[in-house]
């Protein structure tokens, strides 16, 4: 599905990712982990094709198409979805219009959807108009459930959320990558039933009490250096800190 | 050569041949009423509760189809009001400038429109100011009274015949909000690229009255200076005034509201969005608190598409402790993120800028009949193209 070869990134002049070599094969969720600023979120966004990140290495390709070059749109219309942390307000626009603009031509129920996620009452507010953290997420969420995309790229989805929200989270992240059928949207006409990818930066790790992963990789000073059941890492970052799983992936 | 800042009314024509009253909307001319609809004013009458059309300086047509609310020339008005004079000029002085003057010199009608005390306006009632005649300077003096507990809701149109070259339009606005009344008001403007065009509106608000004013102007305007003034002089009453504009290149826009906060618990809010594609937008706003107990937002946001000049001045004044004011100000271009943003949600980027513009304009503006909005709506969207 996701495939990434020798991948050098800069941001601002600077050097951010290193060599990235990565996959994600049809139906995987793969998490990774990593400390802040080790380049996670600029991964995803080079991944979805954002500004400022300059691929000066290496490739992208998705579905078996080079898609290093290509513009936002094309990479989203190809499949691939985002949920961001900290999206932008964007005035005047609906989140109605937005959950339309995400269903790309195909048929849409927003309202059923919206009632799925608890956030019928956010419709015909500006997209993420003084949104919490929690309503972020779910705005993200409701977005991408119009959105069906192959490959589902989360970026920390258990932040800001609480606990009682966080299974609703983890709920509607196993309906969109087919899962789950607690969540799963009536108001959409499938073609397939095909489980779909996923790539989750998590930096605590929570989510993982929510959703089933297939493989954990770490993120670090723009390398990835271990890659091996979530679960483990998981484990020996609580454990032992980040800095001793780097230690190990060193030696 | 006329300085399109530096506007004499002598330059222009004051006079003009009439024009015959029309009893039938149905008899309005093709080409006016298509020019009618683009300022909101339906010549179906489709929904409307009443309507005035004054070309150049003749009235042609006034109707008022809903009891309570009278609808007339101010020429009528002033014969069948005996009282008309305590009114008339007591808001507006003829010697503010060299418009209100010529105003008072060479009068061409106006339209007076009153509601009576109780009476609640069902329909929108519409005028439409209209210049047919060549270099013409039409000077109108407008009249509206909403008596205690009524209300009015006016959508009044301007506009100009597609041949017109240039003009001049002076409108002397005169309005009285009494106790508990409220009147909604969406001007909507469509002027030539060589029109120049000068309002001059004061505004009376008794306790617990309300005034929403939208303005609207999307199409080329040689000048257009104004700066409406609001006296909030009851008790808990509200001024809300929301302006959408849109600056072509040649296009100059002076702008604002000045709303002058006299009693406790009064509110003001004025919300301005403009955004030039070459032209000048002077988007203004200025809140003045007098006494203790009062609230007032000023919010000013301003995009530049192409060149031109956005600047956007707005202005607080308290005078006593106690009031409470604030203002948000912003001029720039779309935001990268945003683009992007709705680009991940697979829309290409020209699709992605007209959004958040469209966006951007969305103003809430209150009671349109859904016709009129989905002709504003379509209005925005040419807008886009244009910037496309």
């Amino acid at each position: 599905m996701l495939q990434i070869e020798e991948l050098r990134v800069e941001v601002g002049g600077k050097e951010i990712l290193k060599n990235v070599n990565m996959e994600v094969p049809e139906g995987e969720t793969h998490i990774l982990f990593g400390p802040n600023g080790s380049g996670k979120t600029t991964l995803m966004m080079t991944i979805m094709g954002f500004s400022g990140y300059e691929v000066t290495h290496g490739k992208i390709t998705f579905k078996g198409e080079d898609i290093t070059h290509q513009p936002i749109h094309e990479r989203a219309r190809l499949g691939i979805g985002v949920s961001f942390q900290r999206p932008p307000t964007i005035n005047g626009l609906k989140t109605r219009n937005i959950v339309e603009i995400c269903a790309m031509d195909q048929p849409v129920d927003v309202e059923t959807l919206a009632d799925q996620l608890d956030f019928s009452e956010f419709l015909d507010r500006d997209v993420n108009h003084n949104f919490s953290g929690g309503e972020i997420k779910r705005s993200e969420l409701l977005q991408l459930m119009a959105q069906r995309p192959d490959l589902t790229l989360l970026d920390e989805p258990e932040s800001g959320v609480d606990l009682e929200s966080i299974l609703l989270v983890g709920d509607t992240i196993n309906s969109l990558l087919n899962k789950g059928t607690k969540y799963f949207p009536r108001g959409r006409t499938h073609k397939t039933d095909r489980v779909k990818s996923a790539l989750v930066i998590t930096h605590t790790g929570h989510i993982l009490d929510y959703i089933t992963a297939d493989k954990g990789q770490v993120l670090y000073d723009g390398v990835l250096c271990c890659s091996r059941n979530a679960r483990e890492i998981l484990k020996w970052i609580r454990e032992y800190g980040y800095e001793e799983c780097i230690r190990c992936s060193t030696n | 050569m006329l300085n399109e800042l530096d506007v004499n009314p002598q330059d222009f024509e004051s006079d003009a041949a009439d024009h015959c009253y029309l009893d039938d909307l149905s008899q309005v001319d093709e080409t006016d009423a298509e020019q009618f609809l683009n300022v909101g004013v339906d010549t179906g009458a489709d929904g409307r509760g009443g309507t005035f059309i004054q070309k150049d300086r003749s009235v042609v047509h006034c109707k008022s189809c809903q009891d309570g609310i009278e609808m007339m020339s101010i020429s009528q008005a002033a014969e069948t009001h005996g009282w008309l004079g305590e009114y008339l000029w007591k808001n507006v002085s003829p010697d503010t400038d060299k418009f209100t003057s010529r105003a008072r010199e060479k009068p061409h009608e106006g339209y007076f429109i009153r509601a009576l005390p109780g009476a609640k306006c069902e329909h929108p009632l519409q005028s439409c100011l209209y210049i047919s005649k060549d270099h013409f300077s039409q000077h109108v003096h407008n009249l509206v009274i909403a008596e205690e507990g009524s209300e009015l809701h006016i959508i009044t149109g301007c506009a100009t015949s597609p041949h017109l070259v240039s003009g001049l339009h002076v409108g002397v606005s005169e309005f009285y909000i009494k106790k508990g009344a409220r009147l909604t008001f969406t001007m909507i403007h469509d002027w030539g690229e060589k029109v120049f065009v000068r309002p001059r509106t004061v505004t009376r608000v008794e306790e617990g009255g309300v005034i929403v004013s939208n303005y609207i102007s999307l199409k080329p305007v040689g000048s257009l200076q104004m700066f409406p003034t609001t006296h909030l002089m009851g008790k808990d009453a509200v001024a809300r005034f929301n302006s959408v504009l849109v600056a072509s290149e040649g296009s100059h826009l002076d702008v604002g509201s000045r709303v002058i906060l006299n009693a406790p618990g009064a509110r003001a809010e004025i919300i301005s969005r403009g955004i030039t594609l070459g032209g000048t937008i002077i988007a203004r706003g200025n809140l003045i608190g007098k006494v203790a107990g009062v609230k007032a937002h000023l919010e000013c946001k301003g995009l530049i598409l192409n060149d031109g000049l956005m600047q956007a001045i707005p202005e607080l004044s308290g005078h006593v402790p106690g009031v409470e004011m604030s203002h948000e100000a912003a001029v720039g271009k779309i935001d990268q993120r945003e683009i992007e943003y709705l680009m991940a949600r697979g829309l290409d980027e020209d699709e992605a800028v007209s959004t958040i513009v469209r966006g951007f304009l969305n103003v809430d503006i209150e009671g349109l009949p859904a016709n009129l909005q989905k002709r504003l709506d379509k209005a925005v969207s040419e807008t886009q193209k244009d910037m496309m």
